[in-house]
């Protein structure tokens, strides 16, 4: 029985990593955006991606899931009834889930992707002009392969707080890892265990991620020199 | 909009308030005199505390902390021998719990933050001591244990806001926090958006002070390591 519902908890480990990888996209996409809009020279599009650090940072994820979750379809239906139409607005918990979670990591990746930017040496950008390469070949053939090199160490510390953080959508009712082992934990009145399964689970996850992306870091650091020590 | 349910109970809200800030700073005062010892102990020449202490950071950094409450608060009943404890009372209350898991969530983050401060002492502060003959006692307290918190001055003003946040998961296991109040006004009036709103204003609110007066702490007590210019 303990193993048939420790099976159960790690077959959801599919609807965690769904989640997790998608909610990735989302906010390596938006970092990167917000990134550029902080470095550009538009003082709007700069305070924009400011305010949109500045309040996604300083609120907890909970409570940003919530908002997103409750009080966002609240408030487009009170727009829909002043509206006269009559329908319901509601979010399923995958799609507000991953939402949420790339909206909030969307502003941990642009702090990683500014600093990374601005750490690509400007000869390489000015080279690249007097080649005469366009934007996008400059983007892609110049600052992409440097940005990935000088972004991955905070862009793993962030997919492993992603990662972790997927547990909480368990809380908005999505069948992740954490919601299954709640289920088994009140079904069998054995909540150490099953919570332990799913510790485990988050474990193994992170162990994964680190050793993979530390290959991929040795990976974009050939022809990089290092100090001898 | 239905902001006359959030003013009546503002004061519900300041309640809440004062929890969180006590559970960020319970957790974070407590944390603080577990990791100060071991950050040593992860920099020990002794194979057994060095990897003692990293397989402890790396299980608790690497799993969810609502997992870790959940096994401390919900799990811990599971064992008998738990429950006829002296210790029950305690731990079957949801406050010792969340502090509990709080504290252990927070040390293996702060000890990896103090530990790598450590590692980059400069030697030649180190020689030094030891030239004038400070006992090891002497040397941690009036040079390694300075200079390794001022040098991991930003990446603990970073801990302690993820600290103020994490406390919202406090509301998950019944306790009147911000969120568990804004949670309470949503179950008790039947309204979404303005319980909510305001608890991420409040919370934001706090962030803010919490940043500023760390800029402050660290250009007091760790500007003398910034570069000058002229």
């Amino acid at each position: 029985m303990i193993w048939d519902y420790a099976t159960a908890i790690l077959a959801a480990g599919s609807t965690t990593l769904l989640v997790a990888v998608s909610s990735l996209i989302v906010a390596t996409l938006l970092g990167l955006a917000a990134a550029f809009a902080k470095l550009s020279g538009s003082v709007a599009l700069r305070s924009l991606a400011g305010a949109y650090t500045f309040v996604v940072r300083g609120i907890p994820d909970l409570v940003v899931m919530l908002l997103v979750f409750y009080s966002l379809p609240a408030l487009l239906n009170q727009g829909v009834d002043a509206l006269g139409w009559d329908m319901r607005i509601e979010f399923s918990p995958i799609a507000a889930g991953i939402a949420t979670l790339g909206v909030i990591f969307g502003a941990y990746m642009t702090e990683t992707f500014k600093t990374a930017l601005q750490n690509i040496s400007k000869g390489q950008v000015e080279a690249a002009i007097a080649y005469g390469l366009t934007r996008r070949r400059m983007f892609v053939r110049i600052m992409m392969p440097q940005l990935i090199r000088l972004a991955l160490p905070g862009f793993t510390n962030n997919w492993l707080v992603l990662a972790k953080g997927t547990a909480l959508v368990s809380l908005i009712g999505l069948q992740d890892v954490m919601f299954r082992a709640k289920g088994a934990a009140e079904a069998t009145a054995m909540p150490f265990t099953f919570y332990l399964v799913a510790a485990a689970f988050y474990l193994l996850l992170t162990m994964i991620s680190i050793a993979l992306l530390s290959l991929a870091g040795r990976n974009f650091d050939v022809g990089i020199r290092k100090l001898s020590p | 909009m239905n902001w006359g349910v959030i003013s009546e109970n503002l004061p519900l809200y300041l309640e809440g308030a004062k929890l969180t800030l006590l559970l960020t700073f319970a957790s974070l005062a407590i944390s603080f005199f577990l990791a100060v010892p071991l950050s040593f102990l992860r920099n020990s020449n002794n194979r057994i505390f060095r990897y003692g202490v990293l397989g402890y950071t790396l299980v608790f950094r690497g799993t969810p902390l609502l997992v870790q409450l959940f096994l401390i608060y919900f799990g811990l009943a599971q064992f008998g021998m738990v429950r006829d404890s002296v210790l029950w009372p305690w731990l079957s209350d949801p406050l010792v719990c969340v502090i509990a898991a709080f504290v252990l969530n927070t040390t293996a983050y702060t000890t990896e933050i103090f530990a790598g401060g450590l590692r980059h002492i400069p030697v030649g502060e180190i020689e030094a001591a030891r030239a004038f003959g400070m006992s090891g006692l002497t040397q941690a307290r009036r040079i390694l244990i300075p200079a390794m918190l001022t040098r991991s001055l930003p990446l603990y003003g970073n801990e302690m806001i993820m600290m103020l946040h994490a406390t919202s998961l406090a509301s998950t296991v019944t306790l009147l926090e911000v969120t568990g109040v804004a949670r309470m006004i949503t179950l008790n009036y039947y309204i979404q958006f303005e319980p909510y709103v305001t608890a991420a204003a409040i919370y934001l609110a706090l962030t803010f002070v919490l940043v500023s007066v760390f800029q402050i702490v660290q250009k007091r007590w760790a500007g003398y390591l910034e570069t000058r210019i002229g």
